[in-house]
């Protein structure tokens, strides 16, 4: 056999390949961020945060943007991880491997892939109208809980077969029941897995405008009720950028929603780090 | 002699493999017996009947009688809950749950209602001095049980299994992912532990058997080859095949 490149070269040179995509991946990723936060600075100061928009945004702040995205990001996951949960125990803990679950996930797969344009879509017919939820904080965080849920429902289903057979061996073997060992074992044991997909989800439906494009409205003032018309931050992004209304009041919209998630990811990041060491005790 | 467990004809199936094969074995009351034989002679088949771990697998079939203090556990008013208090058991890797240490040796009691923080302490404090523990952790009690040793994990697993306050401890091979010391301290742990459990141990080392038991079944291809006092197994055995498992010319 002959060689055309002596194996230590090729090492080296895959080595390089593999260090560089992983720094270049890091550089798209600061260079998006702080371009951002760059084209978002001017715009930003207390008021813009927490003031009231005038003239449609034009001017003035984005207070009740920033409320109507928390409120249907939240509603969005107190739906979705009840159910993606409790369908990640059901898959993983009492289904057997039979049609009905292969089924399930083949839903689930689907439901990920389906464009965010489409739930919108969806959420107007069923939500809107055919519920008569009408515009609304509940119907836009209904419809982003559908999108959120094939990811922690995913997620939680990896995290939940990862953990090791033993501990359930060894709860049974004590006679807790298999419920008991599934909610005092199982899921603790794989809460930081199930804690990383609830995020993910989470990221999925704050970072979303053409979901609740068709299902929250457009309001301009805070939201106080489930029924009240909100506008989430991406959509007010979405609006300022497409009418022209203010290009600088875009930057620094999108510049609050990036460290939004920013903060977010950290905080998670590191209470679940810390309960990973608590457990693991390392 | 008094007998804890008393198994008559047991045959166990998974699917259509016929693991254990017409078993009978009576396991005398607050001694060590010690299960030996080869590998896949149904050992670990064997204890797991005993505390109906079995029933998790879609393919096991059974008949025959296991009986512990003369009541069929196999009868289908038997509550597996009940038994499982009675028939404790551990494992072959030492599998605390990922939690305290505390919280691991009172899980039992916490499963079985107990909240009673005093009780508990209480219980806690005596399963690990029971499994010559304690000195060891009666400081970080609150740290992760995940972080001791594999020799502190597997004591840590009989505190969390005599917690419960069973009659019968299987013990699976416990020593077997364990260095020396840590397998003398078990070791050890078990000539303590027998005047007030009866516990049935599975294990590949023969001196093992001949230190801990006071009994010995041999095993071999799903059945029971000989059974008896474990000098009389080890010093004169009536089966050749004995002879030669013991004397190390197969398995």
């Amino acid at each position: 056999m002959h060689r055309v490149i002596p194996p230590k070269i090729a090492q080296k040179i895959m080595t390089g390949v593999f260090w560089a995509s992983g720094l270049l991946t890091i550089v798209i990723l600061l260079v998006i961020i702080g371009y951002v936060l760059l084209k978002g600075m001017p715009a930003l100061s207390l008021e813009f945060i927490l003031g009231n928009p005038i003239r449609s945004g034009r001017s003035g702040g984005i207070f009740p943007f920033i409320m109507s995205s928390i409120y249907v990001t939240l509603i969005a996951i107190l739906v979705a991880t009840p159910l993606g949960v409790g369908a990640a125990v059901y898959l993983s803990e009492y289904a057997g491997e039979n049609r009905i679950v292969k089924l399930i996930r083949f839903g689930a797969e689907t439901l990920s892939s389906i464009p965010s344009i489409v739930f919108g879509l969806f959420g107007l017919a069923f939500f809107v109208i055919y519920l008569g939820l009408g515009w609304s904080v509940l119907s836009g965080g209904l419809t982003l809980a559908l999108m959120a849920l094939p990811t922690i429902l995913a997620a939680s289903e990896v995290s939940i077969e990862s953990i090791n057979k033993s501990y359930a061996e060894g709860s049974l073997a004590l006679g807790a029941t298999k419920w008991q060992t599934i909610y005092k074992v199982v899921i603790p044991a794989a809460l930081p897995g199930i804690t990383t997909g609830v995020i993910l989800g989470m990221g999925r439906a704050i970072a979303e405008a053409a979901a609740v494009l068709y299902t929250v409205g457009a309001a301009l003032m805070i939201p106080t009720s489930l029924m009240d018309a909100a506008r989430p931050l991406p959509l007010h992004l979405y609006i300022l950028a497409t009418e022209g209304l203010s290009m600088q009041n875009a930057w620094g919209t999108a510049a609050v929603l990036v460290i939004m998630i920013l903060i977010i990811t950290v905080v998670t990041n590191v209470l679940v780090d810390r309960y990973r060491k608590k457990m693991m005790g390392r | 002699m008094e007998y804890r467990i008393e198994v008559e004809n047991l045959n166990v199936y998974f699917d259509e493999l016929h693991i254990l094969k017409d078993i009978s074995l009576q396991i005398p009351k607050n001694a060590v017996t010690s299960l030996i034989g080869p590998s896949g002679c149904g050992k670990s088949t064997f204890i797991r009947t005993l505390n109906r771990m079995n029933d998790m697998i879609s393919t096991f079939k059974m008949d025959g009688t296991v009986l512990l203090d003369g009541e069929d556990i196999y009868n289908p008013k038997v509550d597996v809950v009940e038994l499982r208090k009675k028939v404790g058991m551990v494992f072959q890797k030492p599998n605390p749950f990922p939690k305290s240490i505390f919280d691991n040796v009172a899980y039992g009691l916490r499963v079985h209602g107990i909240s009673d923080k005093d009780y508990l302490a209480q219980k806690v404090e005596e399963s690990l001095k029971a499994a010559a523990l304690w000195d060891e952790v009666k400081n970080i009690l609150d740290k992760s049980a995940m972080g001791l040793s594999g020799g502190q994990q597997q004591r840590l697993c009989i505190a969390r299994t005599i917690a419960v306050e069973p009659e019968v401890i299987l013990m699976d091979e416990p020593c077997s992912a364990l260095d020396p010391i840590s397998t003398t301290k078990i070791e050890d742990l078990i000539h303590k532990l027998k005047n007030d459990f009866t516990i049935i141990i599975v294990t590949h080392n023969m001196q093992q058997a001949t230190r801990v038991s006071k009994y010995t079944a041999f095993f071999l291809h799903g059945e029971i080859v000989e059974s008896g006092l474990t000098e009389k197994i080890f010093i004169e055995p009536e089966d050749k095949r004995t002879e030669d498992y013991i004397t190390g010319r197969f398995g």
